[in-house]
């Protein structure tokens, strides 16, 4: 395996590669970033060109900062994405840690079940869950978002999670036990950090599609002042006449939050995919 | 009084019986080893006297108070694993003193006692590291050290020195015997380190398939086992096994002659040729092919010049010898 590690040839190829796929995955948000800052005519005249003199404008970003509540906007996308992935990660470790670390009457079965969201998309359940907002008056509230991404994270959650806590030494929990620690000191203070790269990997695959959502912002809470940024982006495209500058202006703002949550993470999640292989 | 008393103890996973109706004391002071082979439920007993798994029958005494019902925490014991198993975020001091912490004992207690442990076991200049900067003698008398701060009456080892290499886990096997005898607490000791066994331990117990073989001081397990388990489980090399016709006894019995008691004589009982032989400078082991795929060893003491294919007699002392049955009871 060092041997073909090794190879210039098999490290170029490899690294030709990644950068062929780097450049294909970073393309849009580029072409994104660039023509937030041209003007409408430029946008549409050459697609691919950088803003130059004459076309440079920051039209976008102004249209985006007056119109609309964009800040509002902002805060609500921020502080629902925030709740759920804690929610996700609390309830999504704790399920995980029982079904790790004892032994129960329908543990595998718990856990299956546990699983069975993965493979059933929750927007299968959307007439369901928008009755289900109406009647319990949650509506227009961020609350309705939160429980709808908290449940959708967490099959996902506790499959991976479960899996890493099996791997933290039972040895290290018993010396816990025999200290004298609670149950729930062991969890919060002995497993969870050693499983802070799986929490960050859990984290951000769902930060991202939480972000982006367009479906359940626009069902279930589409109120003016429960708008999410997504949602609120959504204003400067209309059926017949669309504001570009405004909408990749306000795209190139979204993409912002996530990249700096996703810096933050990503070293953790390295570690993540990493962590099996050596050890 | 006894620091620790099993009556009847059994305990299945399900529908394995791990352990078989385990009676035993271990009186205070006393150093106990387990020893046994490989998943014939060691650890598994010495998880249940420690509380982490619960019995499924039987009596659990530890001071003469019943723990049945009684968490861990609470049973006066300390428990140092194999894997060390310390705190990977918390220094060596905060390693040390978490129990004591738990207990809600004053901090200059708690001071006192991680200092003195750690003067105890060398360990007074690393207390401000943590676990991932010690090599791993250095995070064994750490595990060790939280055990010693506890005070406990009655200390559990699960072999703790399998993970170190051999100078180390000499230096480690005396420095725990020294701390059985400055702290006089009952210990209990698992290993599969036959020299450990013996060196360290008032008392040895055999265990197999989750039964107790045999329970006795080192001597009298060595010189008067109870059955061909432990005659050949004990002693290393094992005790060799001759049909005890060979020798003009009755069919179907066995004799038992240690390496040690056989040595090459010129007209000897015992003849064969040589299949192998091990130089260890302070004695020299000889595998001989006796016929009948009867491998027999000898040891020798000295240096003995012999070499592969040799045609070699060997003689014993008949005293020395024990008969077994077809069975494997000693006669
Ligand atoms: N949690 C468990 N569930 C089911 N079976 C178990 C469990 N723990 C141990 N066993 C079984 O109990 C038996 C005894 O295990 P134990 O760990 O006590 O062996 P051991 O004597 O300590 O072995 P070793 O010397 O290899 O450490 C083994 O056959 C093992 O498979
Ligand atoms: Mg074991």
């Amino acid at each position: 395996m060092s041997k073909a590690r090794n190879n210039p040839l098999n490290s170029f190829a490899a690294h030709a590669a990644l950068i062929t796929y780097t450049l294909i995955a970073l393309f849009p948000v580029f072409v994104i970033l660039v023509n937030s800052f041209k003007t409408r005519k430029a946008i549409f005249r050459d697609p691919l060109a950088l803003p130059e003199a004459d076309t440079f404008t920051l039209i976008g970003y102004q249209t985006v900062l007056k119109q609309g509540d964009f800040f509002l906007y902002f805060q609500n996308s921020m502080i629902v994405t925030v709740v759920s992935l804690t929610l996700v990660l609390l309830f999504g470790a704790m399920a995980a840690f029982a079904l790790a670390e004892y032994k129960f009457k329908g543990n595998l079965l718990m856990g299956l079940y546990l699983a069975l969201g993965i493979m059933i998309p929750i927007r299968i359940g959307t007439v369901a869950i928008l009755e289900m907002m109406v009647s319990s008056g949650l509506v227009n509230t961020l609350w309705a978002l939160i429980l709808v991404y908290t449940a959708q994270g967490l099959p996902l959650a506790v499959f991976i999670l479960s899996e890493f806590m099996r791997q933290v030494s039972d040895d290290l929990k018993n010396a816990g036990r025999i200290d004298g620690l609670s149950e729930y000191t062991i969890f919060f203070r002995l497993v969870l950090p050693l499983v802070r790269p799986a929490m960050a990997t859990v984290a951000v695959f769902n930060m991202i599609p939480i972000w982006n959502d367009l479906w359940f912002p626009l069902i279930l809470a589409p109120a003016e002042e429960t708008k999410t940024l997504t949602l609120g982006s959504q204003v400067f495209i209309g059926q017949f006449v669309t504001d570009w500058n405004a909408v990749l202006s306000a795209l190139s703002m979204a993409i912002l939050p996530v990249m700096i949550l996703y810096v933050i993470f990503s070293r953790q999640l390295i570690r993540g995919i990493t962590s099996g292989a050596v050890k | 009084m006894t620091a620790l008393s099993l009556t009847n103890v059994c305990k299945s996973f399900g529908q394995v019986e791990v352990l078989k109706d385990i009676n035993l004391t271990v009186e205070e002071g006393e150093f106990v080893v387990f020893v046994g082979p490989s998943g014939c439920g060691k650890s598994t007993l010495l998880r249940v006297i420690s509380g982490l798994e619960e019995a499924t029958s039987g009596d659990i005494e530890i001071s003469g108070n019943s723990v049945n019902d009684v968490p861990p925490a609470k049973r006066g014991i300390a428990m140092v694993f194999q894997s060390y198993a310390l705190y990977p975020h918390l220094t060596v001091r905060d390693n040390m003193s978490l129990a004591l912490k738990q207990e809600r004992k004053p901090k200059d207690e708690i001071a006192a006692r991680v200092a003195e442990a750690s003067r105890m076991l060398s360990l007074s200049d690393y207390l401000d590291r943590r676990p991932s900067e010690l090599s791993g003698g250095q995070r064994q008398r750490v595990a060790i050290g939280r055990a010693v701060v506890r005070e406990p009456d009655l200390f559990l080892f699960d072999e703790p020195l399998s993970n170190l290499d051999a100078a180390l886990r000499m230096n480690t096997r005396l420095e725990i015997a020294r701390l059985h005898r400055q702290l006089g607490a009952s210990m209990i000791y698992v290993t599969h380190d036959q020299i450990e066994a013996m060196t360290l331990a008032d008392k040895i117990v055999v265990l197999r398939d989750g039964r107790v073989e045999q329970v006795g001081s080192p001597m009298e397990i060595y010189n008067h086992p109870a059955n061909r388990f432990v005659a050949e489980f004990i002693g290393s090399p094992s005790m060799n096994f001759v049909p005890a016709e060979r020798l003009g006894g009755q069919n179907g019995q066995f004799v038992g002659i240690r390496p040690e008691y056989a040595q090459v004589t010129p007209n000897g009982r015992l003849k064969g040729k040589v299949i192998h032989v091990e130089k260890l400078g302070g004695d020299t082991n000889i595998l001989i092919d006796l016929g009948d795929d009867l491998t027999f060893t000898s040891r020798v003491f000295g240096q003995y010049d012999t070499h592969v294919d040799q045609e070699i007699a060997l003689d014993f002392d008949d005293t020395k010898c024990l008969s077994f049955d077809a069975e494997g009871q000693r006669i």
